[in-house]
């Protein structure tokens, strides 16, 4: 291809993820940097509120922004280096914690805390969504033809659910006296508290994402499994392999990219876990990077909200990312050279 | 609070039209629009305000989100703000609000002064209610067990311990105590029932202190008889368990009592009870705080349209409005007539109850002990350290914000 046409294909979208990604990253990296804030003086102020009957009017020192001529909020936008991230991480309390070997005080630094469920939600939720998409497709690949289509269309379904639609229903099901705690509770004839404790909050989440994500998987390898020489797993029956050795040594080797692909999917996919925090109301218990990020953002009934230190929390989120990626990404780039050559 | 977010994600938006002009002192030909809370209380009044016509209200439990920028607008995209103490800070902070002076001067004959909310002199905004936390009880519970109605939380902890050995109801005590807003409310409450300061010179923090240990350690007796799953429970669940007969005491939002009576809903209509909020120390002041909702006025409107819209606002606020929704909410509006559901928060405000400090340095304080409170509940921390992290994740944020040097 000439490089003129090459260039006039590649060019507008070039552009647009410059526009729409790479400019807003740059800007995130740098607002991490400054801190914007207003520019407050400390008056004498009398409020009066209502109370029964007659009003309580108190004076006292405030602290007021200062407003120009002009009726606009004065703000100040100084630099402020690495102050955010130190903030954010809380280097001297996380040393100090678990040099004392404290780990549950260690837990109740945000960031750590939500990194810490980040990537066990992650590396935990990634074999067994795999796992699943697998077995479910190897069994709907012997079903027999007749039901396979009604078959398919069942285990898809959870795929179509909204993120936290689905997370809610869930959620519903168990807390308090719900249908499956009343269930279980009946049946283990003890008292349950599912969300009174953050273990069994964050095994339903990890239950929930394997359970919507699972179906994805399962196409992407049933698609896969159309493809498997019939030729080669023939000799394989005639070489006298069982079904286990057939999976182990035909399927999974000429599944292989896929699970590779499914795999960096799911990863970027779970690590920006958010829909689960949510819907399960588990801030009390477990929080992820990207919740982290969100709350920062969320402006209290004061309207104060911390941009910069949700910035340095992307950045960081974006840098962990890139980090579990890279061994998937070294392997990717690698067969793409050998295919090559 | 998030969670309902997005199960409100649509929100409730209301569009009443001026099809029906009824009731209304005066024609209104200005377009004006309102950007309230979503419960009964402002259901009832901006119903009535659109009786004047070319009105549209918008409702939405979210608004705290919205209202700060909509109203940094020019135009202001609402020209009717509903707020509360705290709400109203943000809106004071930007200068998006204007002075209603002159048009309670002009408009303003049926209010009471108590109505009006000052700040250095100037009306900012105009009161419709006053809400709190305070006790409600099953009378019927209560009775049976022989159990004055507390009036300190030791009488509290003494009552539950007695309703829990006679086994009545699942858990004795409810709460707000979900992480985030709710928590930090509650802690709030029972901090200033101790008696207890936030703030030291120059906005420095003061919360680690006897003060603060005494609250976080009676939180901590409290939740030995509630749910165990008291973290994820705010206002509705709370309402909930009354209503389901699954508690016998909380210290719950006036504006949830009407849904106690509630036929469609509970089942223990006409066995609770109001009391004035609990004191934390015997003869000390109720543990909770005063809130107002009310009205302000966008300031990047017309004088035109502020007028309009001041005098349809007073349309929502008369007393046809009050008299024919009496129980929905406790009025400061002239003609409300008290009733049985109004009883306790008027008994926490004439015991002394003190108004929510709303003001920046609060919002973050509020912040910080509705994400740390949850660690000393659960154990993860002992009281000083909480207390010694709340600080720490205070002064953070308020250096952020400029607030402290």
């Amino acid at each position: 291809m000439k490089f003129k046409t090459f260039a006039a294909f590649v060019g507008p979208s070039l552009f647009l993820m410059f526009l729409f990604i790479a400019a807003p990253l740059v800007s995130v990296f740098l607002q991490g940097f400054y801190v914007t804030q207003q520019v407050f003086e400390t008056v004498d102020v009398e409020t009066c509120t209502p109370g029964f009957v007659t009003q309580t009017c108190v004076t006292e020192m405030k602290t007021r922004p200062v407003f120009d001529n002009d009726g606009k909020v004065r703000t100040e936008t100084k630099f402020v280096g690495l102050e955010s991230y130190s903030n954010l991480i809380q280097p001297d309390r996380a040393l100090a914690a678990l040099g004392e070997g404290k780990w549950s005080e260690f837990m109740t630094i945000d960031f750590w805390r939500a990194l810490r469920f980040t990537l066990t939600f992650t590396l935990i939720t990634l074999p067994l969504a795999v796992g699943m998409g697998l077995a479910i497709a190897v069994a709907v690949n012997n079903t027999l033809r007749a039901i396979r289509g009604p078959v398919i269309f069942v285990s898809l379904l959870p795929f179509i659910v909204t993120p936290v639609i689905g997370a809610l229903s869930i959620r519903w099901l168990f807390i308090g006296d719900g249908i499956m705690t009343a269930f279980l509770e009946w049946a283990l004839d003890r008292d349950i508290a599912m969300f009174a404790q953050g273990w069994t909050i964050e095994s339903l989440m990890l239950f929930y994402r394997v359970w919507h994500v699972a179906p994805f998987a399962f196409v992407v390898f049933y698609a896969g499994l159309q493809t498997v020489n019939q030729d080669t797993l023939e000799s394989a029956i005639i070489d006298g392999a069982s079904r286990w050795e057939r999976l182990r040594f035909v399927v999974i080797p000429h599944l292989m990219p896929l699970i590779v692909f499914i795999s960096l999917i799911h990863l970027m996919d779970s690590y920006r876990v958010f829909e689960e925090v949510v819907g399960f109301s588990s801030q009390a218990h477990r929080i992820s990077l990207q919740w982290l990020t969100y709350d920062l953002l969320t402006p209290d009934d004061s309207g104060n909200r911390s941009i910069s230190r949700a910035s340095a929390n992307s950045m960081l989120t974006m840098v962990g990312i890139v980090i579990l990626l890279y061994p998937l990404l070294l392997r990717t780039w690698r067969d793409h050279r050998k295919g090559r050559l | 609070m998030k969670l309902r977010t997005l199960a409100l994600a649509g929100a409730m938006t209301m569009a009443m039209t001026s099809a029906a002009v009824a009731d209304c002192a005066f024609r209104n030909d200005v377009p004006l629009k309102s950007l309230t809370a979503g419960f009964e209380a402002w259901k009832a009044v901006t119903e009535a305000m659109a009786e004047c016509g070319n009105f549209q209200a918008e409702l939405d439990q979210e608004f705290r989100t919205k209202q700060p920028a909509a109203f940094a607008a020019d135009p202001a995209l609402y020209h009717i703000g509903g707020v509360a103490n705290a709400t109203l800070v943000p809106l004071l902070n930007e200068g998006t609000i204007r002075p209603l002076d002159d048009l309670v001067a002009r408009y303003g004959q049926n209010l009471t002064p108590n109505q009006l909310i000052k700040v250095d002199g100037q009306v900012v905004a105009v009161a419709m209610m006053v809400n709190t936390q305070h006790l409600m009880y099953r009378a019927d519970i209560l009775d049976d067990l022989g159990i004055a109605v507390p009036a300190t939380y030791d009488e509290v902890l003494a009552a539950a311990e007695k309703i829990r050995a006679a086994g009545v109801v699942e858990y004795p005590l409810g709460a707000t105590f979900k992480t985030g807003w709710n928590l930090g409310e509650d802690f709030i409450n029972t901090y200033l029932g101790f008696g207890g300061a936030f703030f030291g010179a120059g906005n420095q923090p003061a919360i680690n202190n006897d003060q603060g240990v005494a609250t976080l350690e009676l939180m901590k007796r409290l939740t030995e008889y509630m749910d165990p799953e008291y973290l994820v429970s705010d206002s509705t669940y709370v309402q909930q368990q009354f209503q389901q007969g699954k508690i016998a005491m909380a210290n719950l939002w006036a504006s949830r009592a009407g849904a106690m009576d509630d036929a469609g809903e509970s089942q223990v209509v006409g066995k609770v009870m109001m009391a004035s909020a609990p004191a934390a120390v015997a003869g000390g002041r109720p543990a909770s705080t005063l809130w107002w909702d009310g009205i302000v006025i966008a300031s990047n409107i017309t004088d035109q349209e502020a007028e309009a819209a001041f005098r349809v606002a007073m349309e929502g606020l008369d007393r046809q409005m009050v008299q024919a929704n009496n129980d929905v909410a406790v009025w400061l509006v002239d003609g409300f007539a008290p009733g049985r559901l109004s009883e306790g928060a008027i008994d926490t405000a004439t015991a002394g109850a003190v108004s929510y400090p709303a003001g920046p340095t609060m919002g973050l304080m509020h912040t910080a002990l509705g994400n740390n409170v949850a660690d000393f509940l659960t154990g993860a921390k002992d009281a000083r350290t909480t207390l010694r992290d709340i600080e720490a994740e205070y002064l953070t944020a308020a250096r952020e914000a400029g607030l402290v040097q």
